[in-house]
């Protein structure tokens, strides 16, 4: 039986169709997988379920009568729900209070806090009503989402990219709590680009590019590859691993602990590695587990005890961060519009926040424009940076062609050791492909490569070994061969989840 | 319906037109304002902006504009890189006065010595005057975490209430028969600060100006410094990553802001208003964060923003004389201005959609 | 010297009302996630607009709702430049304050120099003649007590109703708001009249009561130093009471010693408020963590839907 049923779905927005007549349903007690890479409207989709986008033509059906909510709070009335990628989550409000604000009409606090320790028990989701969401873990935050939706007992609940921020064991939790909604008779909407959970947890899939459905498919009988291939649209190249072959240890971090700036942040507790020349080094864990801090303390923009970091035997950990740069340290922040690029800025002018002192872009403190101009034309001809111009804003990039010029802008000055966190996050997958394949070439050619992520099939994938960070403490490093993913998941505080 | 549509880039055409839209729309409802005042609004929009440039006593008016241009324009040179930074001085008055009152007094103490370092004597410990009153904040923000625009602002009233003890104290022209005013400069010859050529107003602080403006515009432009403002001010992660020291820009920004805001003060001290009263101050460092804002915070820009905003004040003389209206009907016409120019601001980086359009 | 403790306490009470007033208004507008710089600005119009009402009327309490309306509507042009036209709200705050110092100069032309219709006390059946106690808590007039009433108000506003629960979400993370669905704009637009309005009531309660009469500026940075007191009490209603209090007795403390003659210039005796919110704003600032947690997160953020 169909709960909902999308026919000929359209959303327009300047220089862009979001949604191009979209049409498929969801059946009651279904698991729906709705698969697509950044970009191809998915979000618009479920934006317009929700009631936060209306779609420009089309209709939608509910339980077989029309359904347009204008609001999020008419959506939530007619029984939709949904757990958003990036929380929306106050931070400085506490669990009870978050959960509140998801509510049409929320009982007192005292019975609030009730009924959330009942759902909370009866679905495997420990948490604590008074706590403080800020400092709660990232999987924590998911359950107070989570149990936020339960709790208008939803027919419909739509889970955005649920995953990827958690352990591979909350992970299995979680399909645990999903599949006993599902035989309780909720629906859900289930988007994500993992496509070896789509396999074992959704019963149908329906698949976007470009705005427009592909096709829908039994995820049980296709193969991640095939399933891949209809969601890019062509075959896609892994990445060429050639024979690891080491040199010395180039960065050595020895005993580095950081208090955070963030209220909320992680403190780095004593983490001691080596990353030696021509070694591809991957960092696993869990967003929030310090791995923003441990990024700063690495390029500089934090500075730790002297001794903590050195660069080639070089003290740096007193060094800023055109210091360590001058001496070979390059970086590629998380945050690609506002970290690692100013977005306001043309991207000739963005070649200068890493590349004024190492390219020389400049003479006593004079600009050489016309060396930056030239530098980011060569980062855009040999990242395939798609822009009209060097001089078009960083903002007006889609995600992946930013990542590349960001990428390319340190690569091309030749660092010799590399740190880049989430290299390839919310980037499209031939962009990812790309760039990964980017870092490979760059640590052959004799550097030593760090690679901060949270997404463990790109970490298997490139990696020569292997770390997780958590709580702010580090692992031993290991050989990546013949390591597998549950190991990884003990590895990142598996016995921590509950 | 009126919707708004982001820019993939900010339009360079609007940033240059927003400004003239900011003036004709104050003309407009300025000139409301005036026939609400029972006046004819006409006359009154010519005698401000018309009548100082190209009126019947223009000659006399042309100089009075370069006189009260000068001081604006130093200000906003000065706090146009703390407001690009995301950096909020708003105590230039107070550093205006610190200014004249160190530079002052720095003078006043060599009385009456007669020597041609005098004079360049008092500009330095005038721009050090403000320049150590900006870091007062920028001290406090940085070690502290406290507000840099309510500190800066508290220490105007600080400056003040300093200024009336100097003048009624240590300041006071002992020949002055007890009145809360200093020695005045135009008696002291090697610390005035005269009109260089008659009836042109153009005197030392006109000519510093100008070598400012040109300072500032290759700073902001051309020189690495001015590129780490701008990105301390639009993505201050991408300065941190680049190396800014976000702690250096706070003090290097305040203090060439109180610098400049201490040497306007010293110029204007020694010149146009030739001793120090408790009247001295008239507000130069409110109104320059107008013309600072006016002029898109561009060197060149502050420029024009100066000279308009010095218009407006010898028109406010007109008409306050010719029609008695109130002094205060200029500084609404000014504040008035400001609120029109950051609401058309939005033309840069949106464009007005009216009707259905697309979407919906 | 001759300062009796007594008499100081209740004049301190009536010189820190006016930025009790503004310092309430302005945390309900920093809560709900705006900078208003502009209190300075809605105060003195305030200030001159109940001066008037009441004058020409006769009636202080129609002058305080005057006052209030009057601070409400220019709020309102803040509202329009920063939520709708997107401006900043640090440079349209300093244009509030300055067109509003320049507006209410205009208005109180011809007003400087009268006096305004006085305000009654309330009576509290002969409560006032209590030694101590009653000069300090029961001889005061209407608007002292709505201070305190407000700050309660304001209090069980934030913590225990749902509205209030919605505007902290609002100042907390704006696009989280949206995203479930809340008017983030109408919100703030409703907060900074409500602002708006406290600061208008403010400055009346300074041209009307505590001076009382109407000369240009005469709000002296009160609307600045309300602003610093919000900063004082960490956004905590409660601690606004105590950081008033605190700047309404050096206030007094230092004009009784200029009164009776003590034995430094009136000039550096009148920089002792000024002062001594500098050195209120340090200590509170100084403190990164606890500052940063308490202060909303969306604080002086622009808000625009992307969808």
């Amino acid at each position: 039986m169909t709960l909902i049923a999308l026919n000929n779905l359209t959303k327009k927005y300047p220089g862009v169709i979001a949604n191009d007549d979209i049409t498929f349903e969801v059946g009651k007690g279904e698991i729906h997988a709705l698969l697509g890479e950044n970009g191809a409207g998915k979000s618009t989709l479920v934006k317009m379920i929700y009631g936060l986008v209306q779609p420009d033509y089309g209709m939608m059906r509910l339980e077989g009568k029309g359904f347009t909510p204008s609001e999020p709070r008419t959506a939530r009335l007619a029984g939709i729900a949904m757990v958003f990628q990036h929380f929306s989550l106050f931070e400085a409000l506490t669990v009870a209070e978050n959960i509140a604000l998801g509510m049409e009409n929320p009982p007192s606090s005292s019975i609030l806090s009730d009924r959330i320790t009942k759902v909370s028990y009866k679905y495997g989701l420990s948490l604590d009503p008074k706590r403080l969401v800020g400092d709660l873990s990232v999987g924590e935050r998911q359950r107070v989402e989570i149990i936020r939706c339960l709790l208008q007992d939803p027919k419909l609940l739509i889970m955005d990219e649920p995953t990827s921020v958690l352990t591979p064991q909350e992970v299995d939790a979680l399909f645990l709590t999903l599949r006993r909604l599902r035989d309780e008779g909720t629906s859900i909407l289930y988007i994500s680009h993992k496509l070896e959970e789509i396999k074992v947890l959704c019963e149908r899939a329906t698949i976007l590019r470009r705005g427009k459905v592909i096709g829908t498919c039994i995820p049980k009988n296709e193969t991640a590859k095939s399933m891949a291939e209809m969601m890019v649209g062509s075959k896609l190249k892994s990445p060429k691993k050639s024979k690891a072959n080491f040199g010395a240890p180039i960065l050595e971090v020895n005993n580095l602990s950081l208090k955070s700036s963030d209220p909320f942040g992680t403190a780095l507790k004593n983490i001691s590695f080596n990353l030696r020349a021509g070694e591809v080094m991957g960092v696993a864990g869990v967003a929030g587990n310090g791995q923003d801090e441990l990024m700063l303390a690495l390029s500089g923009e934090v500075l730790s005890g002297l001794n903590s970091i050195k660069l080639e035997n070089k003290q740096i950990g007193q060094s800023n961060p055109i210091q360590r740069r001058l001496l070979g340290l390059l970086t590629a922040p998380e945050e690609r519009l506002g970290h690692a690029a100013a977005p306001e800025m043309s991207l000739a002018e963005n070649t200068l926040l890493s590349g004024f002192q190492r390219q020389k872009l400049g003479r006593r403190g004079f600009l050489n424009k016309p060396g930056a101009i030239a530098f980011a034309e060569k980062i855009v001809q040999q990242f395939d940076v798609r822009t009209p111009s060097v001089r078009n804003g960083a903002k007006s990039l889609s995600g992946g062609n930013l990542q590349k010029f960001v990428i390319g802008r340190e690569i091309l000055q030749n660092p010799k050791v590399f740190i880049v966190n989430q290299p390839t996050w919310g980037v499209d997958a031939a962009a990812a492909a790309f760039i990964r394949q980017a870092l490979l070439e760059l640590a052959e050619g004799g550097a030593g490569v760090l690679v901060i992520s949270q997404d463990l099939d790109e970490l298997m994938e490139i990696s020569d070994s292997f770390m997780v960070l958590s709580e702010g403490q580090i692992s031993t490093p290991r050989p990546a061969k013949g390591i597998t993913i549950e190991a990884i998941g003990l590895m990142m505080g598996g016995t921590k989840v509950a | 319906m009126i919707r708004l549509e982001p820019r993939p880039d900010p339009s360079n055409i609007m940033i240059g037109l927003t400004p003239i839209f900011a003036v004709i729309a104050t003309m407009i409802f300025g000139g409301m304002l005036f026939v609400f005042l029972g006046k004819n609004p006409v006359d009154a929009i010519r005698m401000i902006f018309w009548d100082p440039v190209f009126g019947e006593h223009a000659f006399y008016y042309r100089g009075q504009i370069l006189v009260k241009a000068a001081p604006l324009i130093m200000i906003a040179l000065g706090l146009s890189f703390g407001f690009r930074a995301g950096i909020w001085n708003i105590g230039a008055e107070g550093q205006f006065i610190m200014g004249a009152v160190i530079g002052g007094a720095t003078g006043l103490a060599l009385y009456p010595l007669d020597s041609f370092l005098v004079f360049p004597l008092m500009i330095v410990m005038g721009s050090i005057g403000g320049l150590l009153w900006a870091l007062i904040p920028a001290y406090l923000k940085i070690k502290f975490n406290a507000n840099e625009i309510l500190v800066s602002l508290m220490l105007v009233y600080v400056a003040f209430n300093f200024l009336i003890g100097m003048v009624t104290g240590p300041l006071r022209n002992p020949d002055g028969f007890n009145f809360p005013e200093s020695r005045s400069f135009q008696d002291f010859p090697s610390a005035h600060n005269p009109e260089l050529w008659a009836g042109t107003g153009i005197h030392w602080g006109v000519l510093t100006t100008l070598g400012m403006v040109i300072f500032a515009y290759i700073a902001i432009t051309r020189h690495i410094f001015g590129f780490n403002v701008r990105l301390a001010g639009q993505a201050p992660r991408a300065a941190k990553f680049a190396g800014v020291d976000p702690n250096k820009m706070i003090a290097i920004c305040l203090g060439i802001s109180g610098a400049l805001a201490g040497m306007a003060g010293l110029f204007e001290l020694t010149g146009p208003a030739g001793k120090l009263t408790t009247t001295f101050p008239v507000g130069y460092g409110f109104t320059a964060i107008i013309v600072a804002f006016l002029g898109r915070l561009h060197p060149i820009g502050i420029l024009f923003a100066g000279l308009l905003l010095a218009i407006t004040y010898v028109g406010g003389d007109i008409i306050q004389s010719q029609l008695s209206l109130p002094k205060a009907s200029i500084q609404v016409f000014q504040g008035m201005l400001l609120f029109f120019l950051l609401a058309v601001d939005i033309l840069v980086n949106f464009k007005i959609r009216i009707g259905k359009g697309i979407s919906k | 010297m001759d300062i009796s403790i007594v008499s100081l306490i209740a004049t301190l009470i009536v010189a820190a009302t006016p930025i009790l007033l503004a310092a309430t208004g302005e945390l309900i507008v920093e809560k709900s996630g705006v900078l208003n710089l502009g209190v300075e600005g809605m105060m003195i119009m305030g200030a001159i607009c109940g001066f008037i009402a009441a004058v020409s009327t006769g009636s202080p309490l129609l002058g305080f709702c005057i006052a209030a309306l009057s601070g409400a509507l220019l709020s309102l042009l803040f509202a329009i430049l920063t939520q709708y036209l997107l401006a900043n709200q640090v440079a349209s705050g300093l244009a509030l304050t300055l067109f509003g110092l320049g507006l209410a100069a205009l208005l109180g032309h011809s007003y400087s120099g009268i006096k305004p219709p006085s305000t009654p006390k309330i009576e509290w059946f002969g409560l006032s003649d209590i030694p101590v106690i009653g000069p300090i808590i029961f001889n005061h007039d209407l608007m002292v007590y709505f201070s305190l009433f407000l700050v309660f108000v304001v209090w069980i506003f934030l913590r225990f109703t749902r509205v209030g629960l919605i505007l902290r979400a609002v100042g907390e993370n704006h696009d989280a708001a949206h995203a479930l669905g809340y008017k983030v704009i109408r919100i703030r637009v409703l907060a900074i009249m409500f602002g708006g309005a406290c600061a208008g009531l403010g400055g009346a309660y300074l041209s009307l009561i505590r001076v009382p009469q109407w000369t240009e500026g005469m709000t002296a940075g009160a609307g600045w130093i309300a602003l610093a007191i919000v900063v004082f009490a960490s956004w905590k209603p409660w601690r606004l009471i105590l950081g008033a209090y605190l700047f309404g007795g050096v206030t007094i403390l230092q004009l009784n010693l200029q009164a009776n003659g003590f034995d430094i210039p009136v000039s550096y005796l009148s920089m002792a408020p000024y002062l001594v919110t500098i050195v209120v704003l340090v200590i509170m600032s100084a403190d990164r963590t606890r500052a940063s947690i308490n202060a909303p997160a969306s604080l002086g953020k622009i808000f625009h839907a992307s969808s």
